[in-house]
């Protein structure tokens, strides 16, 4: 498989075939990233051909200091915060809650309801289509920015450095973030999975 | 029903962790955050506790299953449009 250095090279001697294996390639998570940010569907393939758009006419600015998929996410972001500003989505509330509910452990900090069990519920007893929907759906419920860090990170297998930079975050606040955003998504996964009897 | 761990016997100066807290550093454990000493406060939590190496399992496992979300289609319609979209920037000059 070509790389996408090797792609650019040929995008920028105007090879329209380099174009089309890129955008195959790049489009799906381009487009999953985007319906994080917006509410519809046709709003967020708008953004994605935005960035696009975009990105053809800053390819000669692209020095490859990040990886191409970085900075496609980076024009991405902006352009989708733009488009969600616009579409004047609710004012994100701070969610500063604990990882766990401090209900669930008694007086002396120990665990009172421990975990449920669902590991094996979810790699062994549900097929990896249903789980994939499963996830998405889950990833949807999380805070605006708790869901944009876990999504760059942990979908997306992105560097903590790569998140703050796509993000224009602190590396302290992504981690707060992400902590956040993975215990949610950690107790809905035992919400939706856990069967042991509480 | 409510499980209680004995205290394990202090080894540092410091006291040892509760469940409550492991659960909270969770991330910097895995981000390798934590100082030398509270990774080792941490990991020395976790050999009593198997409810906090289950719940560190569960948020390992949780990483891995957001890892295998599927990437969006790329429907028909939108190779289209993406495909013309690269035809008039070239006609752009």
């Amino acid at each position: 498989m070509e790389s996408d250095e090797e792609l650019l090279r040929r995008l920028r001697a105007g090879d329209e075939g380099a174009f089309v294996l890129l955008v195959e390639r790049h489009n799906g998570a381009m487009l999953r990233l985007a319906l994080s940010f917006v509410t519809s569907r046709a709003v967020a393939e708008e953004v994605v051909q935005d960035t696009w758009l975009a990105a053809l006419r800053g390819l000669a600015s692209f020095e490859g200091r990040a990886s191409l998929k970085t900075w496609l996410f980076t024009i991405l972001v902006n352009r989708a915060r733009t488009t969600g500003a616009r579409e004047s989505r609710s004012v994100p509330i701070a969610d500063a809650g604990p990882a766990v509910d401090a209900s669930r452990f008694g007086p002396d900090g120990g665990w009172a309801t421990p975990p449920e069990h669902w590991i094996e519920e979810a790699e062994s007893r549900i097929d990896a289509v249903k789980l994939s929907e499963l996830l998405r759906m889950l990833l949807d419920t999380l805070p605006e920015r708790q869901r944009e860090v876990v999504l760059l990170r942990d979908v997306e297998e992105l560097t903590s450095a790569d998140v703050c930079a796509v993000l224009a975050i602190s590396e302290a606040n992504q981690r707060v973030l992400l902590h956040r955003g993975r215990a949610r998504l950690r107790q809905a996964l035992e919400t939706e999975l856990g069967g042991a009897p509480r | 029903m409510r499980i209680r761990f004995p205290r394990l016997r202090a080894r540092s100066r410091q006291p040892e962790l509760v469940c409550q807290q492991v659960v909270e550093l969770v991330t910097d454990y895995l981000e390798g955050a934590l100082s030398d000493q509270d990774r080792e406060r941490f990991e020395r939590h976790l050999v009593g506790c198997p409810h906090c190496t289950e719940y560190l399992a569960q948020m390992r496992e949780t990483i891995l299953l957001a890892g295998r979300v599927a990437p969006e289609d790329l429907t028909p319609v939108m190779r289209t449009e993406l495909t013309d979209l690269y035809r008039r920037w070239r006609a752009e000059g």
